[in-house]
């Protein structure tokens, strides 16, 4: 558990004095990730790296498991917390290996050992142990910052701090950095606390989120459903922005959509009879889903395009959007059927083969069943909009 | 050329060339290792950069032969005493790179440098281990101007009658007589080379990570 106690920040003296941090008292619980996200010149990198005193309070006290960090000597201390800095911040003139035996090393472990240590880590992280005798500069941004990440994990801290970590990589390796990022956290179970100026990113990986005012004031701490349902002020509003309810369906899982049965046809076989309905409109075309070998969905056919009995090639398909699986959410089946050439979201089971399709009206449903039964839940009128806590008492209410 | 006059005088220009060997070489060296703490004082305490930086560079503008003919009666050697020209020598190198060390530390990215305080490193280990070797190439560029103009400047010892390649030049100018003056310039050109090689050399040993190829 991490404590700050009225913690303030001031930078510059006299007339030029500003507060990056002002009166911050904040608990952060141990297990958890608590995700510091707000604008540039929030105070949020400020008040991360006062956790491990790269910069030093003004006032107030930072206290780790109720020890005052203060009366730890700064370098023992940071060598205990995990760090992870933008653009990775690897050190160019060692090795991969190197790199991530860095803190092993100083704290008096043999060279040796704290590579073969570093080893499995690089593993843990995803890169081949090969790339261990590489430098930094012969990796991608992508594969720096999950060196980046094993180095602060070698000595295997409780505590890691995590400084827009992924905000220099393009959006689909974010992604996958992030989804990794959260595998990694069930497994190891450690308190993080990560800065990020993106409300997307902190909404996906946070249990916890504390946004930040300019100025350096919080302005609020609670879960991300909580936040993107109950702002509570108009900075928050404004900062979490106007598809926040859209976003609040994240926390809903879709269990009990109902599928419907949907005709496909196989990647590269003939079609066997005429696909298109007699009464099909004309000049429109007629979707239809097009699996491989596995039955898992490659994307959308015009019908007309093979009329002629020939068989279906890649060329042919106007590929699909999102999928809806056992687990996704609401927010996921109704981007899968927006983002579907034919309007028909595809369901797939756990292994990926399609199971049907789900449409935009059956999610809006279930929207609103959700919204009812949270509101019954906390046997209270329902009030327009998505009310507060309604992930996990919607997710209880809907068998899944 | 008058190659007989060459062949009678080799040993003696031999001698010559060893002595200008050192008296070039030894100071580079004692100015790089003297320049390095300052230029890392300079660099961690911005107040003292602008005035160390000042007195470096007033320092440089003094004449060498005023030093050279100064310094006896400040370290109470005798005149000939070569000591002199190393000592002198070792202030210029010592003026040019606490101004290259300061700036080449300035060049490593911020970044590394937080990486290295969040990792735990203390600071003189983070210098030491972190910094400095990422320095190396900035050091070195720096490094070679000062190691030749080192090879340069002791020939002005000659007039003082300290033995090393000036004396061709001064024989040559006393004679009126080419050949010694073309062979001093040769040598001198020949020793600052080598110089320049070394340098290079160690400068691409102890940086291998600047000529890793990309296997993206």
């Amino acid at each position: 558990m991490i404590n700050f106690e009225n913690v303030s920040k001031i930078f510059g003296d006299g007339d030029h004095r500003t507060a990056a941090v002002e009166d911050l008292t904040i608990e952060i619980p141990t297990g958890k990730i608590t995700v510091f996200v707000g604008p540039s010149g929030c105070g949020k990198t400020t008040s991360l790296r006062m956790i491990n005193r790269m910069i030093e309070p003004t006032s107030g006290t930072v206290l780790i498991d109720g020890v005052d960090t203060r009366s730890i000597d700064a370098p023992k201390l940071r060598r205990g917390i995990g760090y992870v800095i933008q653009n990775a911040g690897l050190f160019p003139h060692r090795t991969v290996l190197d790199n991530i035996a860095t803190v092993p090393v100083l704290e008096g472990q043999s060279r040796k050992a704290a590579r073969a240590t570093a080893a499995e880590l690089l593993e843990r992280v995803g890169l081949p142990e090969s790339m261990g005798r590489r430098y930094p500069a012969q990796l991608s941004g992508g594969q720096q910052q999950r060196v980046g990440v094993a180095r602060a994990l070698a000595a295997d801290p409780p505590v890691m701090l995590m400084d827009e970590p992924f905000s220099a990589v393009d959006p689909v390796v974010r992604a996958q950095l992030q989804d990794e990022f959260t595998r990694l956290q069930a497994e190891l179970g450690k308190t993080i606390v990560f800065v990020t100026h993106d409300i997307d990113e902190a909404v996906k990986l946070g249990d916890a989120i504390a946004v930040f005012a300019v100025g350096g004031r919080l302005a609020q701490y609670a879960t991300p459903a909580e936040v993107l349902s109950h702002p509570a002020d108009d900075f928050v509003a404004d900062f979490v922005g106007r598809d926040r309810g859209y976003r609040a369906l994240s926390f809903t899982v879709a269990g009990n959509l109902p599928v419907h049965d949907e005709p496909t046809l196989r990647l590269g076989s003939p079609a066997e009879q005429n696909l298109m309905p007699p009464d099909a409109p004309s000049g429109e075309p007629y979707w239809v889903l097009v699996v491989d070998d596995a039955r898992q969905p490659r994307g959308w056919v015009d019908a007309r395009r093979v009329a002629g009995g020939r068989p279906v090639d890649l060329a042919d398909l106007v590929l699909g959007g999102s999928l809806v699986g056992p687990q996704s959410s609401l927010r996921t089946a109704l981007d899968a059927a927006l983002s579907s050439p034919s309007g028909r979201g595809v369901a797939i089971d756990a292994d990926g083969r399609v199971i049907g399709t789900v449409a935009a009206r059956d999610v809006l449903d279930a929207i609103e069943a959700a919204r009812l039964a949270s509101g019954a839940a906390a046997d209270q009128p329902t009030v327009a909009g998505v009310r507060a806590g309604d992930a996990d008492q919607a997710a209880a209410a809907v068998p899944s | 050329m008058n190659w007989n006059w060459l062949n009678r005088n080799t040993d003696q220009i031999l001698s010559w060339l060893l002595a200008h060997l050192w008296l070039a070489a030894l100071p580079t060296l004692l100015g790089l290792l003297l320049a390095l703490p300052l230029g890392a004082f300079a660099f961690r305490y911005r107040w003292s950069y602008a005035t160390l930086i000042t007195v470096a560079g007033l320092l440089y503008t003094i004449p060498s032969l005023a030093l050279f003919v100064v310094l006896p009666s400040i370290l109470g050697t005798r005149i000939l005493n070569p000591i002199n020209v190393v000592v002198a020598l070792t202030l210029y190198t010592l003026a040019l790179m606490v101004r290259v060390v300061a700036d080449a530390l300035d060049s490593v990215p911020p970044l590394v440098r937080q990486s290295a305080t969040a990792m735990g490193y203390r600071p003189i280990r983070s210098l030491i281990t972190v910094q400095l070797p990422l320095a190396i190439p900035v050091i070195g560029a720096g490094l070679r101007v000062a190691a030749v103009s080192n090879v340069s400047l002791v020939s002005v010892a000659a007039l003082l009658g300290v033995p090393q390649l000036g004396q061709l030049f001064l024989t040559g100018f006393q004679l009126d007589f080419y050949t010694p003056i073309i062979a001093g310039i040769v040598l001198c050109l020949v020793v600052a080379g080598v110089f320049d090689t070394i340098i290079l050399l160690a400068v691409r040993m102890a940086t291998p990570w600047t000529r890793a190829v990309s296997h993206r």
